[in-house]
């Protein structure tokens, strides 16, 4: 049989592999200031999740009788993804549980790899989220601040915390865990107390905020590692610069113009954007080239979009934290986005619907 | 009581605007359809064969559209047009019992030919041209390769040969990759 | 890597686009000549359009330049012998394209004198001819775009009153990797270029001729520059002409003639419509050289120069080749023995074709043979994985299409679907491939696509036309039966009124 090639003939070299593990690479400020934190349990957190993705992943391509494609990185990216949006005191049944559900309902079952409609980690800890709310917003002491007997980089330790939970190290949860800054604000609001006041008592900084000695998810927590990280991505041309842009920007004007017209209830824009998983979210999960539209125009619309929603969330929603939220949900918008918003063709006076 | 009455009231105040407004979009958005037969007439490959049993593709596309007859009949259409039909007519596709023949052209050895004219009024779309006593010859361009000049000839000097492939009618194949490949056997699985 | 100098730059001449390595190791070698082979080989077709019809049977002694394939039709360009000698086949034989497939051709053993037909009809004074006797000269010297596309020349070089050129571009972009032939052209035969560049402007009277040089040529830009001067200085050349050269930042594909008049007008070409609706006449560099050969020297189009190169290849050149020549003398002239995993291209690697041997002969749109060593090359497809929506390929296609969206349609037999979405504007310049990560032969896609539509517009046509000639035939017979009838109810009448009483027992 004649096997025709239509050119070109030379390739660019890019490819699946090069694009995760750059990502991954870009992940590695935040993954080392999550162990800074919380000293070897988010090792043990980050690895168990790397290690049950990429088995879930290759158990489940032996069952779809496919080509194993696990050299291309995406799954160990998804595991290290989720294991930096969990708190790090999740035990570890729940995050092989979140490691899973990222795989097998994240993704294989839309068809794998490329043909997800949500992003795996993210599906993956919201389904933690409504299923078990606790421990999703228990957010462990960093081991600098932690009560005497607790010792994070003590590997025993960490993993009698890890395999038995604080009953095991005699202590309570509510004894090794504290609010997030976006937890109390809100709680405090509620009971009609400032914004001003509440990150007063709690003793907030936003020197902290950005170098990431506040508590969070493990790899949340430091504004400035996910910083580098992004812009690492950008550099790299692995990501464009208008999804995180655009996000991060509209967060920003919208906490601006209504910090400006009532301070008391709603936080100010730098608060906001040092908090919670914004810039994780932004950088690493909102630019998810598989769940994320294409296009210039295509980018800051998704951007803006999750932009308002976090926000809206983060302000009058139920949670505190909106950034997860509204990701997934502008996910569902990427089929209309990309048909709505596509580029105009050369020579065309108006693009066609 | 009150409670019931506005209810009732509202919801169907609701319904009248929705129905004013699909009456006036329906007006609006009217689309001038064609008769299904024609529809169906438009699918068919038009080689006018007869293979299906019925005397040509109008004829055949009338007895489909009322429903009489089964879709999977026009042989040189193949799969392609029983799916068309079966799409436009909303019934479930069937199996095509005879594979479609490579594209196939009428050719006559005029040296043969005795001129008789019964071929020429053989011919469904006038492809044969020629006068009583003289020699005739196809149109290449026009015939469908119906086979239906091949009965009446009295010298058998018609043959049917497969269209030779130009350089000006290839075009590209599939890509051959594993991908490629795999959609085609689903979709064909599918049928 | 990301270029942060990207925003305080002007926006760039056309937008996507890649910067390719360019591999222009012949850039220095100056053109040199291709012996003459024993046998030329002409096929029939070497233009976009109508076959040639024969002009020469077997056995016909034919001088270099004779038309030997006469154009039938507007579309068409005639084929000229390449060197004198003896017609000795006329057969199909394998020609320069993707399917394999052969055309007619015209086999020309060389008798090695090598005699040319007179040339008669050289103009030096071209200024003083009508544009429209010209035209017909370039016609009658087969010239088509030399660029690769092969269109024929003279259909472009219409003065037309509706639409009044007000520029000439010629481009010299060259931006396919590893093709110097054209920078070559520029060095070398920088008077002849600017002259032919004179004549396109009288011919279509436009008054401002544009050089489009990329910036990596700065040698090239040099050379036409100081032409043009000597040009411009020429007394008798004192018309209202200006000819200027412009340099273009170095981007694939910039070449592409939609890009190129992005570039110079900043005007996009109307979706179905031709260049020269915007004003804008594109020509190339090797055309342009050609119409001077042909209006000053009287010379039709029987040799062009072409790069042979690759990175298999041990002495890569420049050569002005005999059109006909066989690809395998070409090779063997440049040191290529050894053939064991070699792939042979037609063209660039970008555009052109890969061929499945070198028997085929060198024709008009023959810009470049690359040998390239078969691991060197994209990999033959096999390793296509899922699309990961990464969007580089709409990023870099310059004409704005969504590439992977299309693939998609095509891979499903959406052909309606990937028309909506402009399938038929696609140049295939290969950008999507190119940066693909998941390795998508996205150009094959789109032209499987494209030829599938194509398919199905020609058999509904078919069809339609069938069912036309169909229903006339039905309603002649239907006329036949009735003017039979009534012939016969004519004449039974009058035999009625002739024989009254005997018919009686024939009335129904």
């Amino acid at each position: 049989m004649i096997i025709h090639l239509s050119p070109p003939h030379q390739h660019g070299g890019d490819s699946i592999q090069a694009s995760m593990l750059s990502v991954i690479f870009a992940l590695l400020p935040a993954s080392l200031c999550a162990v800074w934190l919380f000293g070897w349990l988010a090792v043990w957190q980050i690895l168990t999740c790397i290690g049950v993705c990429m088995l879930s992943e290759w158990v489940a391509m032996r069952m779809m009788k496919r080509v194993s494609r696990l050299h291309d990185g995406s799954a160990a990216l998804t595991g290290l993804l989720l294991a930096l949006i969990l708190p790090a005191a999740t035990p570890w049944w729940m995050s092989i549980m979140g490691a899973v559900f990222a795989i097998i309902l994240g993704k294989q079952v839309y068809g794998g790899l490329g043909y997800n409609p949500f992003n795996p980690a993210l599906s993956a800890r919201v389904i933690l989220l409504i299923s078990f709310p606790l421990a999703m917003t228990s957010w462990l002491i960093p081991a600098q601040a932690m009560p005497a007997g607790v010792d994070l980089y003590d590997i025993s330790t960490t993993l009698a915390l890890f395999f038995g939970g604080p009953e095991a190290m005699g202590q309570t949860l509510d004894a090794i865990t504290m609010a997030s800054p976006l937890g109390y604000v809100k709680d405090d609001a509620r009971q009609g107390i400032s914004v001003a006041l509440s990150l007063q008592t709690h003793g907030y900084s936003y020197l902290d905020a950005f170098i990431g000695k506040e508590t969070g998810s493990m790899g949340e927590t430091s504004a400035l590692a996910l910083l580098i990280g992004g812009i690492i991505l950008i550099s790299r041309n692995t990501i464009r610069w208008h999804i995180p842009v655009s996000y991060l920007l509209t967060v920003a004007v919208l906490a601006a113009i209504f910090n400006t017209i009532d301070g008391d209830r709603f936080a100010p824009p730098l608060f906001h954007l040092l908090a919670g998983g914004l810039m994780l979210c932004a950088f690493f999960m909102a630019t998810d080239p598989v769940s994320s539209p294409m296009g210039v125009k295509g980018h800051v619309v998704f951007g803006v979009g999750c932009g308002v929603l976090t926000w809206v969330i983060r302000t009058w929603g139920g949670y505190p934290e909106g950034a997860m939220f509204a990701v997934l949900l502008m996910n569902c918008a990427v089929p209309f986005i990309d048909h709505y918003f596509r580029p105009r063709v050369y020579g065309h006076q108006r693009k066609t619907p | 009581m009150l409670a019931l009455i506005t209810a009732t009231l509202s919801l169907g105040g609701l319904a009248l605007v929705a129905g004013i407004i699909l009456a006036i979009a329906t007006r609006v958005f009217h689309v001038e359809g064609n008769p299904i037969a024609d529809q169906v007439e438009n699918l068919l490959p038009q080689t006018q064969c007869g293979q299906c049993g019925y005397p040509g593709c109008k004829p055949y596309a009338t007895a489909v559209a009322n429903d009489s007859v089964a879709i999977n009949h026009c042989v040189p259409g193949g799969e392609r047009t029983m799916l068309a039909i079966a799409e436009l007519m909303g019934v479930e596709p069937k199996t095509v019992e005879e594979d479609a023949t490579e594209p196939m052209l009428a050719f006559i050895r005029e040296d043969e030919c005795i001129g008789c004219t019964l071929c020429i009024k053989a011919c469904p779309v006038d492809a044969i041209i020629g006068a009583p006593k003289h020699y005739h010859t196809v149109i290449a361009d026009h015939c469908t390769g119906c086979n239906l000049c091949l009965e009446p000839c009295p010298v058998d000097c018609i043959d049917m040969l497969i269209k030779p492939e130009l350089l000006e009618h290839w075009s590209w194949p599939l890509p051959n990759t594993e991908r490629a490949q795999q959609g085609r056997e689903r979709r064909d699985q599918h049928v | 890597m990301f270029d942060w100098l990207q925003f305080f730059r002007p926006t760039p001449p056309f937008s996507g686009g890649v910067l390719l390595d360019m591999h222009k190791i012949t850039d220095a070698s100056p053109i040199a000549d291709c012996p003459l082979p024993e046998v030329l080989i002409h096929p029939l077709k070497q233009h976009i359009g109508a076959s040639c019809e024969l002009l020469v049977s077997v056995g016909d002694h034919v001088f270099r330049g004779q038309k030997i394939g006469k154009s039938k039709g507007y579309v068409s360009a005639p084929v000229h012998a390449g060197t004198s000698g003896k017609v000795v086949r006329i057969e199909d034989h394998i020609v320069p394209h993707p399917s394999g497939l052969g055309m007619p051709c015209i086999f020309i053993e060389a008798d090695g004198l090598d005699q040319s037909i007179e040339a008669k009809n050289s103009i030096t004074d071209w200024i003083n001819h009508a544009p429209s006797l010209l035209r017909e000269q370039v016609r009658l010297a087969g010239i088509t775009g030399l660029g690769g596309a092969g269109f024929p020349t003279y259909i472009k070089l219409l003065k037309d009153q509706r639409h009044p050129i007000h520029t000439v571009v010629l481009n010299g972009i060259e931006c396919e990797p590893w093709l110097t032939h054209d920078h070559r052209l520029m060095i070398e035969h920088s008077d002849a270029i600017v002259e032919g560049l004179a004549i396109l402007l009288h011919l279509v009277g436009s008054p401002r001729g544009v050089i489009a040089i990329e910036d990596n040529k700065p040698i090239a830009i040099l050379a036409m520059q100081q032409a043009i001067d000597a040009y411009t200085s020429n007394a008798k050349n004192q018309a209202a002409i200006i000819m200027v050269v412009q340099s273009l930042p170095t981007r694939y594909p910039q070449g592409s003639e939609k890009q190129l008049i992005q570039a110079i007008t900043g005007q996009e070409v109307p979706a179905g419509k031709l260049p020269m609706h915007t004003g804008v006449l594109c020509q190339n560099i090797a055309s342009t050289e050609a119409i001077y050969r042909a209006i000053v020297q009287g010379k039709p189009l029987t040799e062009r120069v072409i790069t042979v190169s690759g990175d298999a290849l041990p002495i890569p050149a420049n050569l002005r080749v005999r059109l006909g020549t066989p690809m395998r003398f070409v090779f063997s002239h440049c040191g290529l023995r050894q053939w064991d995993g070699i792939q042979i291209v037609h063209g660039g690697p970008m555009m052109g074709e890969r061929l499945k041997n070198a028997e085929a002969p060198v024709v008009k749109s023959t810009t470049g043979l690359l040998a390239m060593a078969r691991n060197t090359l994209m990999a033959e497809h096999q390793g296509e994985e899922p699309c990961i929506r990464c969007g580089h390929c709409s990023e870099v296609c310059p004409i704005h299409l969504v590439p992977n969206m299309l693939a998609d349609f095509t891979r499903q037999e959406q052909f309606d679907k990937a028309e909506s979405y402009q399938l038929f504007d696609c140049i295939e310049c290969g950008c999507c491939s190119h940066v693909c990560p998941s390795h998508i032969p996205l150009v094959h896609y789109f032209r499987y696509g494209k030829g599938q539509l194509a398919q199905i517009r020609k058999e509904k046509s078919f069809a339609e036309a069938s069912r036309q000639r169909s229903e006339q035939r039905n309603s002649r017979i239907v006329q036949e039966k009735a003017a039979k009838a009534a012939r016969r109810s004519r004449v039974r009448q009058q035999a009625k009124k002739i024989l009254p009483p005997e018919t009686k027992d024939d009335q129904p």
